[in-house]
């Protein structure tokens, strides 16, 4: 079957890509863009480690099919610091040792940042809400929960 | 030893160690930079999948791949035929020893299958569609056989047996005919007989615990390319790259020299990774391809093919006089090990009564072969299974002598001296410390709510020495670079650097360090058993202090006096008695008058590993309506030795906390009567997610450990032990029923609670 021609929006950047039409989305972000921030770690939208944003919303990137990115704003792992210049939640994290492996902590980021910009000062339970999505098998949360605590502060 | 800035051990005048910099590796993973097991792509690349079993014990009559080969986009086929005869002999570079002949059968079945989704055969291809596609017209010709799946039936006479040529080993009157026992042990101190006759009160109970898995978030992951040469590169995320390559070599009779694995960032171990199942079909299939190969796991193949910890049936029985002084204790132990031999029975015997001192103990062990995934180690392997027996039996005690929960556990406190089950007497422990850590914290005298009870737990881990190396280089900036051969899972690279920049006097974001390749630094044993800041951590130790004393050699040469006149003091040399001083960076710059640069490796096998305890205080909230448990606090006292990055041992408590908490409240693996797991991914396996947990707090209690240059003892595995029970005995406190099967979820704990209400004196769950 011929590929999908898919044009969309990365980061920013006007992005061209051929797709399979049953390829996910988190595939091709990873196999063919190498944008390899954005983790699989089940495939099937129960971890969170694919969490990218696409017209505002978060989603589980390997349940949204690549073509579905046509004339989509996709924002990766890769999109969230500025340059050399992180995030306040990247610099929270750091501050926090909210990270232990390491391989949820970019989908933690960008579904925090997510959050924040949605809801500026959110309580713990509605950061534990919002990230109920996300598995962390190292940290028990705690650290994590406290790292958006203090990036909701920091941004203020 | 060269003269050093005098730290030797237990004091608090560091510098460095016992802060908090940010991790040296961090901005990488925070901006999805850093790569772990699947994030390489290489020129050519081929994707692999594995075909697995569909039934859980089956002979292989025939295996034909000839339909498979001629799919497009096909490869290379490998099947169990493609391996040659195993080595005989016991793989020791994993956490547990493992027979090659297991290990070589269980990452590719050769004529049984002996688990749902024991690897059959695996392709690669140019796609993973093709690859998927391929696996499917893989022609396998079973003889299908009754499955065995619990730890009790698999003892009984009569039960399938796993494997015809197994005898028990270590029971002397063991029969001449094939069994699924594969060992019995057994801990003997003193006289159980007259220890039980001097009790007052004695409890006996029986408990089972599920198996459940680690659930590390990042599946198991390589890329491997193997050269027309013969040479193999192995991008792999594993707890031991060595491991890797030994294993890969004796699997496939390759020489160690040929294989080079390049540690990937891993994604979670907790000793799930610290065997091998891709790399060396990755290896045959990147042969037979003449292509690199990437193989994956699935999240499904992860549950179904990768170890598990394992299940367990204890019984257990405490005796206690009038005033709460422990008499005796036994303990029938029956871990199942999975397909193969080699469960975690030996370290939970070891762990089941070692917080106390119990002067009178009989312990038996059971290692036996069920129709499940090989048990792998998670983190404390055995030991969480044996303390929710021994501390939920305890607790039950201290309820009939109405003596309060902390109180019987210090007036039983295993301290120095106290011989332990395994004969030996304990050196300096900081049990009694943490369980007075729990005393005083606010947590354990705070009110409580409606169906809301409290449970205290103490728990034990060994702690492990072993194998380590690492190179230092002194850079011509006077910046160092340090290379160590322990995946980082949680921190341990800072660390490294921490210890350098003590030892050296630079600052720590002036060290790089590095977790080098199998060519770029010396053997080191795996990120296991709580050892790698210890063991890792002193090699480093080691290395830089060779660099002083190179570096005080050079200095004297400048001098002209003896390198004896020369001391080193934050990060200078200095003349005795004159006062001249050289930093670091002057030394290195007179290089080429000095003698070259300065370098230094150490290898060590880690004497002095000391065991570490930690208390659990536990609140949870026990809904009548649906037996649902809910964490509502949950307070960590732990003897970490001395705390070299104290976040990071704190993410170590909280981490365990959780993982324990999950383990206790949710997680099993559900299987059917065939022996297929029903609940093969992360929404049906339900691990804790954030909105589960309440804040985790933590109390790093410090007992340097004596034999260790910085009193280190190990943080990772101790926290994982004490949750079960400690949630165990919360619930009794809430809702009066004493759980003895784990998980304790929603149907069990509301079946006890109806069972309560009916007989409100034999509830139990």
């Amino acid at each position: 079957m011929a590929k999908i021609h898919v044009e969309t929006t990365i980061n920013g950047d006007p992005t061209e890509f051929l797709c399979e039409a049953q390829q996910s989305l988190s595939e091709v972000l990873r196999e063919e863009l190498h944008l390899f921030g954005t983790k699989e770690g089940c495939t099937t939208g129960d971890c969170g480690a694919c969490t990218v944003v696409m017209d505002g919303r978060i989603v589980c990137s390997c349940l949204v099919l690549a073509a579905e990115a046509q004339r989509k704003s996709i924002h990766t792992i890769e999109g969230v610091a500025d340059g050399e210049t992180l995030h306040p939640l990247q610099e929270a994290f750091l501050e926090n040792a909210a990270l232990q492996c390491g391989i949820c902590t970019p989908g933690f980021i960008v579904a925090a940042k997510n959050l924040l910009e949605r809801n500026p000062n959110p309580s713990e339970q509605e950061i534990r809400y919002w990230l109920a999505g996300n598995l962390c098998r190292c940290t028990g949360y705690d650290k994590i929960i406290r790292a958006v605590q203090q990036a909701a502060a920091a941004i203020g | 030893m060269a003269q050093t800035n005098g730290k030797n051990g237990s004091g608090n005048g560091f510098k460095v160690l016992g802060t908090r910099p940010i991790r040296h590796d961090g901005i990488d993973k925070v901006t999805g930079h850093a790569n772990y097991g699947a994030d390489l792509s290489l020129p050519g690349m081929l994707h692999a999948k594995f075909l697995r079993s569909p039934h859980a014990h089956a002979r292989i009559l025939s295996v034909d791949t000839s339909k498979a080969e001629a799919m497009p986009g096909v490869k290379a086929v490998v099947t169990g035929d493609d391996f040659p005869p195993p080595p005989t002999g016991i793989a020791e570079s994993g956490e547990t020893p493992a027979d090659y002949s297991d290990l070589a059968r269980n990452v590719m079945a050769q004529d049984k299958a002996l688990y749902h989704g024991h690897a059959i055969a695996a392709v690669a291809a140019t796609t993973v569609r093709q690859a998927e596609e391929a696996v499917k017209r893989i022609i396998v010709e079973y003889d299908v056989l009754p499955p065995v799946l619990d730890v009790r039936d698999a003892m009984r006479d009569g039960a399938p047996v796993l494997h015809e040529s197994m005898r028990t080993k270590g029971l002397a009157d063991a029969p001449d005919r094939p069994t699924n026992v594969a060992s019995y042990s057994v801990y003997e101190l003193g006289d159980v007989d007259a220890g039980f006759a001097a009790a007052d009160v004695v409890i006996e109970r029986e408990h089972t615990v599920n198996t459940v898995h680690q659930g590390y978030i990042e599946p198991h992951a390589a890329v491997v390319r193997s050269s027309e040469d013969g040479q193999v590169t192995i991008w792999a995320s594993s707890q031991g790259h060595f491991m890797i390559r030994e294993l890969s070599a004796q699997l496939l009779h390759l020489d160690i020299s040929q294989i080079k694995v390049i540690p990937a960032e891993i994604g979670g171990g907790f000793g799930g990774k610290t065997t091998v199942y891709l790399e060396p079909v990755g290896i045959l299939l990147s042969r037979k391809a003449d292509r690199p190969v990437k193989l994956v796991m699935t999240r499904e193949e992860v549950f179904r093919g990768s170890g598990p910890a394992p299940a367990s049936y204890i019984r257990c029985k405490l005796g206690a006089t009038r005033d709460g002084r422990l008499t005796a204790g036994y303990a029938y132990m029956a871990y199942e090990a999975g397909a193969f031999p080699g469960s975690a029975v030996g370290a939970g015997m070891m762990g089941i009564f070692a917080p106390y001192d119990l002067p009178n103990l009989r312990i038996e062990g059971y290692d036996v072969c069920v129709n499940k995934p090989k048990s792998a180690a998670y983190r404390a392997p055995g030991a969480p299974n044996a303390s929710f027996s021994a501390e939920t039996i305890l607790e039950e005690i201290a309820e009939k002598l109405r003596v309060d929960s902390l109180d019987i556990r210090l007036r039983n406190a295993a301290v120095e001296g106290v011989v332990n089950a395994t004969g030996v007497a304990w050196p300096r422990i900081g049990l009694q410390e943490t369980l007075e850590a729990a005393r005083e914290h606010s947590h354990y005298s705070a009110p409580l709510g409606p169906n809301q009870g409290r449970g205290v737990a103490a728990g034990w881990w060994m702690n492990a020495g072993g194998l380590s190396s690492a190179t230092l280089q002194i850079n011509e900036d006077g910046t160092a670079s340090v290379a160590e051969g322990s995946p980082d899972i949680g921190g341990t690279r800072a660390v490294m650097a921490m210890i350098v920049s003590e030892e050296l006097g630079i600052p720590v974001d002036k060290v790089r360090p590095l977790v080098a390749d199998t060519e770029s630094v010396a053997y080191t044993g795996v990120t296991g058993g709580s050892r790698v800041a210890y063991a890792t951590g002193w090699a480093v130790t080691n290395a830089c202090r060779d660099a002083i004393r190179q570096m005080r050699e050079c200095a004297a040469r400048v001098w002209e006096v003896d390198a004896e006149r020369v001391e080193w003091s934050d990060g200078k040399a200095i003349l005795s008695g004159d006062g001249k001083e050289l930093t670091l960076k002057e030394i290195v710059a007179e290089a080429h008058a000095t003698g070259g640069m300065i370098t230094s490796a150490s290898s060590i096998n880690a004497p002095g590993a000391a065991a570490a305890f930690g208390t659990h205080v536990a609140d949870v909230e026990v809904d009548p309506e649906t037996g649902r448990v809910l964490v509502t606090r949950y307070t960590v006292c732990q003897d970490a030795g001395k705390a070299l990055h104290p976040s990071y041992v704190e993410g170590q408590m909280q981490g365990g906390a959780a993982q324990g908490i999950g383990w206790a409240i949710n997680e099993e693996y559900v299987f059917d009567a065939d022996g297929v797991m029903e609940n093969a991914g992360f929404l049906d396996y339900r691990m804790p997610v954030a909105l589960d947990l309440p804040m985790i707090d933590t109390v790093i209690v410090e007992v340097p450990n004596p034999r260790h240059p910085y009193g280190v003892r190990g943080v990772g595995e101790v926290p994982i032990v004490p949750p079960i029970a400690a949630i165990a005995n919360a619930i009794y406190a809430a809702a009066g029923v004493r759980m003895t099967a784990c998980p304790m979820s929603p149907p069990r704990v509301l079946a006890a609670l109806k069972k309560q209400a009916r007989s409100p004196q034999a509830a139990a769950g």
